[in-house]
């Protein structure tokens, strides 16, 4: 009696995609963006313990938006495979471009094969011996891989912040300088951001070996000038895409 | 191998599982384990050998040294091996035994801490790292049993109590805690003696040190698989030190100004400074 539906490829890949979007679009936002002596990563997070940014390798970073148990899995899953490659062959032989590779091909055959898409969007950046030499590599969920320069930024309100930093981002910015121009467009015009609301790390250039650094505490609220005493209530921002 | 490092990431890496990176390779690469060889029959002592590890607390902190030579039976297999480690940020860990093992479980250790840290969030305790390297020690009794034993020296900075701590293994994976003072290895019994005369509570890090070289210097006066310094060659013990702000290997600008010192010292007196006999 019932027929069978027939819906095409097209149409399957775009409704997959609207859902991916959609969930990615719900989430606060993140901003990557090259500074003097390295990488910085600012996420609005209010969590101390859920991490949108973490540590992957000596120096390699990773940070991410959308749904955490999602993302939480790929990130396990890149420190399980940069630490068995460091140990089986040497810590340099660690890459991100390799990384990103197998991120990639990782979301590009869940996108594809399972009837729910992944709803994160992921950074991972690598720290070059000088900032020429910074790769910063942007995926979503679909796999599809874009290597950026200069900054990048995921989630909410992706092309606004985005338009904000291209127009205001400048190589050779300070730390604090960095730090300042992510919150601004992190908060945009109508409201401030506190340092209890925000995730901060950098790969740093001039530390030993392992390059990640966590600025939390104390150590943030110094870097934050003008914090506003009394933050305003955030508001999520309505889904964009 | 091959699996593991082709583009995708297999379900391995993405299953949930244990933050420890042992338990990882156990499931998915168990040939690189330390603890996968296995042997037959006995191997003789034709493997290069580390021996004298010295560790010993100070006002702050833990001090641990070693010295530089590996043997193979009556041969010296190298004179400038390093058999002192950083561990993590807050520990320190010194081998002997079996080399080429050794170096191997120093290198798991040290990619299961940071493995831990970076999955956690946070750090292990100082008695949870000291339980893991147990853990690890009982995986490889049976090469122990067939003549290639590992034993370290762990040391740290327990941020809890703010103290330096020690611990000593055996093959078996025993763990002990130490306190004030310890050594392990071939000339761990000279060591030791001197350490006794040597070392008293509330010493400072300038005389811990010192301390440390003239027990190795001991050590290597009496059991030829110990080196001394060598002074033709600039070859100095490796001396490290961990405290609140965490690991720190000593400039060899400055072991070397120390060992200097002890050589003078025992021109006059070849057997180092007197312990008072009264008292």
């Amino acid at each position: 009696m019932s027929v069978p539906y027939y819906v095409s490829p097209e149409q399957i890949i775009k409704d997959k995609a609207d859902y991916a979007r959609k969930g990615i679009a719900r989430g606060r936002s993140v901003v990557v963006l090259q500074y003097d002596d390295g990488i910085l990563f600012v996420a609005e997070n209010p969590s101390r313990a859920l991490h949108k940014i973490s540590e992957i390798y000596d120096r390699i970073a990773f940070a991410a938006v959308g749904k955490y148990n999602e993302f939480e899995n790929l990130r396990v899953a890149g420190v399980r495979l940069a630490d068995l490659r460091g140990y089986s062959y040497d810590r340099r032989d660690v890459s991100g471009r390799s990384l990103a590779n197998a991120y990639a091909q990782t979301l590009g055959t869940i996108f594809t094969e399972m009837p729910k898409p992944f709803e994160v969007e992921l950074v991972v950046a690598e720290l070059g011996e000088e900032s020429a030499d910074d790769q910063l590599y942007r995926l979503t969920f679909d796999g599809s891989v874009a290597d950026e320069h200069g900054f990048v930024a995921m989630g909410g309100s992706v092309e606004l912040i985005s338009g904000l930093l291209a127009e205001r981002w400048l190589p050779g910015l300070n730390l604090a300088a960095g730090l300042a121009l992510a919150i601004a467009v992190l908060a945009g015009d109508d409201r401030t951001l506190a340092a209890d609301q925000l995730e901060v790390a950098v790969l740093e250039r001039s530390r030993q070996q392992r390059k990640f650094r966590r600025i939390t505490g104390p150590t943030l609220s110094a870097l934050i000038p003008e914090t506003a005493p009394i933050a305003e209530p955030t508001v999520d921002t309505e889904p964009t895409a | 191998m091959s699996t593991s490092h082709g583009p995708l990431l297999p379900q391995a890496f993405r299953g949930a599982g244990s933050a420890s990176f042992t338990e990882f390779l156990a499931a998915h690469d168990p040939g690189l384990l330390p603890s996968s060889r296995y042997l037959s029959g006995t191997v003789s002592t034709e493997v290069p050998h580390a021996t004298t590890i010295i560790a010993v607390t100070y006002q702050g902190g833990v001090i641990m040294a070693g010295d530089r030579r590996a043997t193979m039976g009556n041969l010296i297999a190298q004179r400038d091996i390093e058999k002192v480690f950083a561990a993590d940020e807050f520990s320190c860990i010194g081998i002997a035994g079996t080399a080429g093992i050794a170096i191997e479980v120093v290198r798991l250790f040290q990619v299961e801490l940071e493995h831990y840290e970076k999955i956690e969030g946070v750090q292990l305790s100082l008695d949870g790292k000291a339980n893991r390297l147990a853990s690890m020690l009982r995986g490889n009794l049976g090469l122990a049993m067939q003549g290639l034993a590992v034993v370290p020296l762990f040391a740290g900075f327990d941020s809890e109590t703010q103290v330096g701590r020690m611990f000593s293994y055996d093959v078996t994976g025993g763990r002990y805690e130490e306190h004030a003072f310890h050594a392990i290895g071939s000339g761990s019994m000279f060591a030791r003696g001197s350490l006794k005369k040597l070392w008293f509570p509330g010493i400072d890090e300038v005389r811990a040190v010192s301390v440390c070289l003239q027990a190795l210097y001991d050590a290597a006066d009496d059991d030829s698989a110990t080196g001394g310094p060598d002074v033709a060659r600039g070859i100095y013990p490796v001396v490290v030190r961990v405290d609140a702000a965490g690991f720190q290997r000593i400039a060899e600008s400055e072991t070397s100004a120390a060992v200097e010192l002890i050589l003078s010292g025992r021109r006059s007196q070849p057997d180092g400074p007197r312990a008072a006999a009264q008292e």
